[in-house]
């Protein structure tokens, strides 16, 4: 089972002993054979709107707030509870901030 | 940090958080108690001690905020008490070194901060990788080797396994109770392999991941749902294998191996659950997240510079069909040098089917079948449906209809798998269409 653990803004403000303990906890869950790709995301980027077929384009940059997700994990596990598990692993490390953990299906069958 | 679940309300989903931190953590649990009391069967009995501690006080007490150190903790306790109790050191002493007495001796007077000592993270990679080593150790035949390595490393149940194999509970408990019993009465050290016997040791380890991942491959049938677990834990201790042991290209190859296979899962089989041979797979549905992976790890094990053994060919053979938009477009000459160059380290009958197969796509069927005439007389080959259905294919192809059709029967009475054997009665019939 695949889950996407995905981290938003407006959380604790990233700092290189931050920076330091996430490679730690990434190279924790790759030893752990659990991570499959992770990634931060940039905070330029382009709004897509589409309605009845008409695509509306806007550009960012977006401010990094509680409903934008700035990085994202994922991660494949034998359950519900293994991804939960992982991700308290994360949060406690982080301390400040919110985001989701949600299960991944697919490519499409 | 709070507790997430409150004591009565929900025990169920307390003995499910159990379980996955169980599974996430028990391999590094029962490594670290093996380095101390040098006993990979008494480390997993303390592991299983503090377990069921965690079990009778979790769904009462909640959650600790640390679950995983918490169960480490409960288990190091243990593994002190044990050791003070002296009932490990009378039987061990002698096999021991000095420096590991000392540490033990250290571990009985100071506790558990010189047991940290003892045990400490850098460590944890190189117990981990002693207990595979152990689990996967030539003393053990390989079934037992198979259902200790996912009880010890994968944290799997007795009945997990006994389902996951389709076999019976206790044939499977009695396999593991045997297994650590030969482990201890062989004296079987808890350590990695000397530079002399490292390279057989490390081949057992990844025959042993490679069994369980084709266990769970080989197996088509809908009611057999189990069986992508299986896949899922042989990957699972494939990477996990691979970081441990970065400097062995076969390793690599092997994780490239499985992550390419797996990436065809979804295409493998039809709506009512038949197979699909792979140039007939619809190459949209495979996973292009594991190819990626498979491609990456082949790069690992190329880097390394080192001649490919068998996983990495292996693994270089499914990349070329990872590679082909369609199947048309395979690179059918550079599989046939794959295969020819796999004959000259493993040359068994199998793999020198699939290099005529390779050569009959690159070159014709006629130069691909005068490699599979030669292996009409090859006794292991008798029973082997694929030997006929292969022969059927080809002559098939050059117009020998009569023949073809004969073959396929053939095949269709060797075939055990009963989809298998259907597909080949229709390309039997096909013929005289």
């Amino acid at each position: 089972m695949r889950f996407l653990m995905t981290l938003n803004g407006g959380g604790r403000t990233p700092d290189e002993e931050l920076y330091a303990e996430m490679e730690r906890l990434v190279e924790k869950l790759s030893r752990a054979g659990v991570l499959l790709a992770t990634g931060g995301l940039g905070r330029k980027g382009t709004h897509v709107k589409a309605s009845g077929g008409k695509v509306t384009l806007t550009d960012g940059p977006y401010a990094e707030t509680k409903e934008t997700i700035v990085s994202f994990a994922l991660i494949e596990v034998r359950s519900k509870e293994e991804a939960i598990e992982l991700a308290r692993q994360f949060w406690q490390l982080v301390g400040d901030g919110e985001g989701d953990i949600r299960q991944v299906f697919g490519p499409a069958p | 940090m709070t507790d997430r679940v409150t004591p009565q309300a929900q025990p169920q989903a307390a003995h499910a958080t159990i379980e996955a931190v169980w599974r996430l953590e028990s391999a590094r649990i029962i490594a670290s108690l093996a380095r101390l009391v040098r006993d990979v069967a008494l480390a997993e009995d303390l592991a299983q001690d503090a377990l069921v501690a965690a079990l009778q006080e979790w769904p009462k007490a909640g959650i600790p905020s640390n679950p995983g150190g918490w169960l480490m903790l409960a288990a190091k306790h243990r593994a002190i008490d044990r050791l003070r109790r002296n009932d490990v050191l009378d039987d061990k002493l002698a096999q021991l070194g000095h420096q590991l007495r000392d540490q033990q001796l250290a571990a009985i007077a100071g506790g558990l901060a010189e047991f940290d000592a003892v045990i400490d993270n850098d460590g944890l990679s190189d117990d981990l990788l002693r207990l595979i080593f152990v689990a996967c150790h030539p003393v053990l035949p390989a079934d037992a080797s198979v259902a200790l390595t996912l009880r010890l490393l994968g944290g799997l149940t007795t009945t997990e396994i006994a389902r996951a194999f389709l076999v019976a509970e206790p044939t499977i408990a009695q396999r593991i109770v045997r297994a650590k019993r030969t482990l201890a009465d062989k004296q079987v050290p808890f350590e990695v392999p000397p530079p002399g016997e490292r390279d057989d040791r490390l081949a057992a380890v990844l025959r042993v991941v490679y069994l369980i991942f084709n266990e769970g491959y080989s197996a088509t049938a809908g009611e057999d749902w189990m069986r992508p677990a299986l896949c899922y834990e042989a990957l699972r201790l494939g990477r996990i294998l691979a970081e441990l042991a970065p400097a062995e290209p076969e390793v690599h190859g092997l994780v490239a191996l499985m992550e390419l296979h797996a990436s065809r899962t979804r295409a493998r089989t039809g709506p009512t659950g038949e197979p699909i041979p792979l140039l007939e797979q619809n190459r949209g549905r495979w996973d292009q997240l594991l190819i990626r992976r498979g491609y990456v790890a082949l790069l690992r094990a190329e880097r390394i510079g080192r001649p490919p053994g068998p996983y990495v060919l292996q693994a270089a053979i499914a990349a070329c069909h990872a590679q082909a938009r369609t199947a048309e477009q395979t690179d059918w000459e550079r599989i046939a040098r794959l295969y020819e160059l796999l004959g000259q380290l493993t040359p068994t009958p199998v793999v020198e089917l699939n290099r005529a197969v390779a050569v009959a796509m690159a070159f014709g069927p006629a130069t691909g079948l005068e490699i599979v005439d030669k292996l009409g007389g090859e006794p292991s080959l008798r029973d082997y449906h694929l030997l006929p259905s292969v022969r059927g294919d080809l002559l098939a192809k050059l117009g020998r209809s009569g023949e073809a059709q004969a073959e396929f029967q053939r095949a269709a009475a060797l075939a055990r798998n009963a989809r298998e054997r259907a597909l080949l009665l229709d390309r039997a019939d096909a013929c005289l269409a």
